[in-house]
């Protein structure tokens, strides 16, 4: 079915496209409709700033902050664009990390643990290795592959308990989140890599480029000058392109889908479903380790490491990233750029107005609600208890889609039927 | 051990009645991963309401004139406020999974991003900072019943159970505990309950006999979503000193571990919810915690990282869900979205 799917998707492309344009779209005239009603509600704000706050939603990545006279200024920013690309490395390679998981019809949720995990294990490698007598460029790749491979570890906890012992993955993903924000914050706690050398910044693990250790800038900072830009983005490009490669053109791939489709088919097929899915969690997870180790190996990076209470947001961002792409991952670099575009629009909305940034997120949740809709034959296999659903009998669920009244998602269900 | 056993109920109510929750959810087929969301939504929901009563002077001669029986029942107002808004939140999800037969785990996770994103959005533009507080005083002033609000001396010697259940504790633990035995029955021996239950088991059969499966399900999200929603306000009340800062740690998928864990059933998850209550309680208030009254606070002493406590009640979790999955037994037809023309 996932095969056929995927078919379906090759030729539905533009309505994919399109159901994802119209989630975007109602999700930031929604977030629009809350700026409105607080503004109006709220004497203090009043209509002017509401109407500032919307235009900043639609336009952030424009803006050039306020003219002498206090009006909002919109043109061509390079530092807001280069900005954007920068914070869209880590989303985009969140973003693979949960498509990756979708297609194996698990839910990895638990992007931010294995993000966690990754940045201890990148800045551990980046900051202890001397860089007197070992080669920057070395210790960088070093810092990378065991960032990712921290990643596929933790991702594969959840692969194994989901495997072998028939556990949720939902739950084992955010049981293993607070694990790892455990862990990661005891890791610090006390060690030598906390910044002791500058004053106030007791709170943070040094940045990598205390130990010289930076992400080669390709001549991108000189493109959009001012910016944090820096080749991850590339490699976040090219990570897409490999993993477009993999789920579609190889053997492995092909598996994993096939799991992903229906488990206890692939198994009747000679297809090892238990080992596919600890190995698509591991590769979710390495993804997500990837996310880290580039966002915190750039250099300009801080990581605040008491975060036993909070998990780090662009986990979680993968999933909207992921389900806008519909979980194709040459479209996942796109819906990363944008969920990014969100992001710099939140923190123009908070320089520059009375509004703060998590209007985004109100926007970000409002996108994977309506994407629920539209990916509901797809998902309909997956779920809590998907295999049970599946075990009982040859169950009507998988032959027979139910009706969605989204768009997309009816047709395809009719081309289905 | 008085501080031990308060201690753990006050970690273990808030999650057993909103575990009870995921039981209504699920018991009617639809999986309620959005307990967490709603949890936080009626946590600050319930803060809200407070503080804008406050503001209003509504129960400030109450509070003048040290009338605990009307300030109880501004608590228990609040109580039903969040109820109410935690129900109407659900109605998304409800929404969502019923009528538009979306798959529930994403419909859910949209509403745990959603929760916490609105809330701290409100909560700057209201308080300028991420926490709402109460606008005077705090819980314990305002809600808590000590021995003397009781009437009894200030010195009075109540013994092991009166220090325990009556001095400083509050009424919402009581209500929920009240809630939890009344719904179980409604649950289990009512015409209703069983409706509810054939839902969640075989859809199809219950429609034939002339049960509204959508109704039902509609039902038993929006019951999900108000003892959710209480739930988080009595975790705010009871653990967080009546304030509300879109976070509630994780202890609405830490319920959903813990109706696993019970098997989906009241008594079970009453047993498994003060055993994740117990450490709950270790990990916060790990080195204040003296066993037997020598003065020995044993936990802090034996050297073990506070790090490590924290992060047991999700080891633990993990561990009893790996030991216990093979026998759990969920709903039937939970997770899928009920369709008529289905065989």
């Amino acid at each position: 079915m996932r095969e056929k799917l995927s078919n379906l998707y090759a030729k539905d492309g533009t309505k994919a496209v399109l159901s994802s344009l119209i989630s975007i779209v109602i999700g930031l005239v929604v977030g629009s409709i809350i700026i409105l009603l607080v503004g109006m509600g709220n004497p203090s704000l009043g209509l002017s700033s509401a109407w500032d706050g919307i235009r900043l939603v639609f336009g952030g990545l424009f803006s050039t902050g306020r003219s002498a006279a206090g009006t909002l200024t919109f043109g061509f920013n390079p530092t807001n664009i280069g900005n954007m690309l920068f914070r869209a490395t880590p989303l985009i390679l969140t973003g693979l990390s949960v498509a990756v998981a979708f297609k194996t019809g698990l839910f990895n949720i638990g992007a931010p643990g294995q993000y966690l995990m990754s940045t201890a294990a990148t800045l551990y490698v980046a900051l202890t290795i001397p860089s007197e007598s070992v080669p920057t460029v070395l210790i960088w790749i070093l810092a990378f592959l065991s960032g990712m491979l921290a990643g596929a570890l933790w991702g594969a906890i959840p692969g194994l308990v989901k495997a072998y012992l028939n556990i949720n993955e939902v739950l084992a993903c955010i049981m293993t989140n607070w694990i790892a924000a455990n862990l990661v914050t005891w890791f610090f706690d006390g060690s030598a890599l906390c910044n002791t050398a500058e004053f106030g910044k007791t709170g943070y693990v040094y940045k990598t480029s205390y130990n010289g250790v930076e992400t080669f800038k390709m001549g991108l900072d000189k493109l959009f000058p001012g910016s944090q830009v820096n080749g991850g983005i590339v490699i976040a490009i090219v990570m897409a392109v490999l993993v477009y490669i993999l789920m579609s053109k190889t053997t492995l791939g092909y598996e994993l889908k096939a799991c992903g489709a229906n488990r206890h088919a692939a198994r009747y097929a000679g297809i090892a479903d238990r080992r596919n899915i600890v190995l698509s969690m591991a590769i979710a997870g390495s993804l997500a380790g990837a996310a880290a180790a580039l966002y915190y190996l750039s250099g300009n990076t801080e990581f605040f490491w008491s975060t036993y209470q909070s998990l780090p947001a662009t986990g979680f961002n993968g999933i909207p990233v992921a389900l806008l792409a519909v979980n194709n991952p040459i479209a996942v670099i796109f819906t990363g750029c944008f969920m990014s575009i969100l992001d710099i629009s939140g923190l123009q909305l908070t320089n520059l107005t009375a509004y703060n940034e998590y209007i985004t997120d109100v926007i970000i949740a409002t996108i994977v609600y309506l994407s629920a809709f539209s990916l509901v034959i797809r998902m309909l296999l997956s779920g809590r208890k998907k295999h049970k659903a599946a075990a009982k009998t040859s169950s009507a669920v998988e032959t027979k889609p139910a009706p969605g009244p989204s768009d997309g998602a009816d047709e395809k269900g009719g081309e289905e039927a | 051990m008085t501080f031990l056993v308060q201690q753990t109920l006050i970690y273990a109510i808030p999650l057993m009645i909103v575990a009870l929750a995921g039981v209504f959810a699920e018991r009617s087929g639809i999986i309620n991963l959005a307990l967490e969301g709603i949890m936080i939504f009626g946590a600050f929901v319930g803060v809200y309401f407070v503080r804008y009563m406050q503001e209003a002077g509504t129960f400030a001669a109450a509070k003048e004139a040290g009338d605990w029986v009307t300030l109880q029942g501004f608590e228990l107002l609040a109580m039903l406020v969040a109820a109410l808004m935690g129900a109407l939140f659900s109605l998304l999800l409800s929404f969502a999974s019923v009528n538009l037969k979306a798959d529930q785990t994403i419909g859910g996770t949209a509403l745990n991003l959603m929760a916490p994103a609105l809330v701290l959005f409100l909560i700057r533009i209201l308080a300028n900072q991420n926490t709402l507080q109460m606008a005077e005083g705090d819980a314990a002033s305002w809600f808590m019943i000590k021995k003397t609000t009781l009437g009894f001396d200030r010195s009075a010697e109540l013994g092991f159970f009166g220090t325990t259940f009556l001095h400083k504790v509050y009424l919402a633990t009581y209500v929920c505990i009240l809630l939890f035995i009344v719904l179980s029955i409604v649950l289990y021996k009512t015409k209703f309950g069983l409706r509810l239950r054939s839902c969640g088991e075989n859809p199809q059969a219950a429609d034939s006999l002339g049960i509204n499966v959508y109704k039902m399900r509609y039902a038993g999200t929006t019951i999900s979503g108000a003892l959710a929603g209480m739930g988080g306000f009595v975790y705010a009340l009871t653990t967080a000193n009546c304030t509300a800062n879109g976070d509630v740690a994780g202890f609405g998928f830490l319920a959903l571990a813990v109706m696993i864990f019970g098997n989906w059933k009241p008594l079970n998850i009453a047993g498994a919810s003060l055993l994740f209550g117990l450490f709950k309680c270790v990990a916060a208030s790990y080195s204040s915690i003296d066993i037997n009254g020598d003065g020995v606070y044993l936990l802090a002493e034996i050297g073990v990282s506070p790090h490590f406590y924290r992060m047991l009640p999700y080891l633990i979790t993990l561990i009893v869900l790996a030991f216990t999955s093979k026998k759990s037994r969920a709903p039937k037809a939970e997770g899928v979205p009920y369709d008529k023309g289905k065989r």
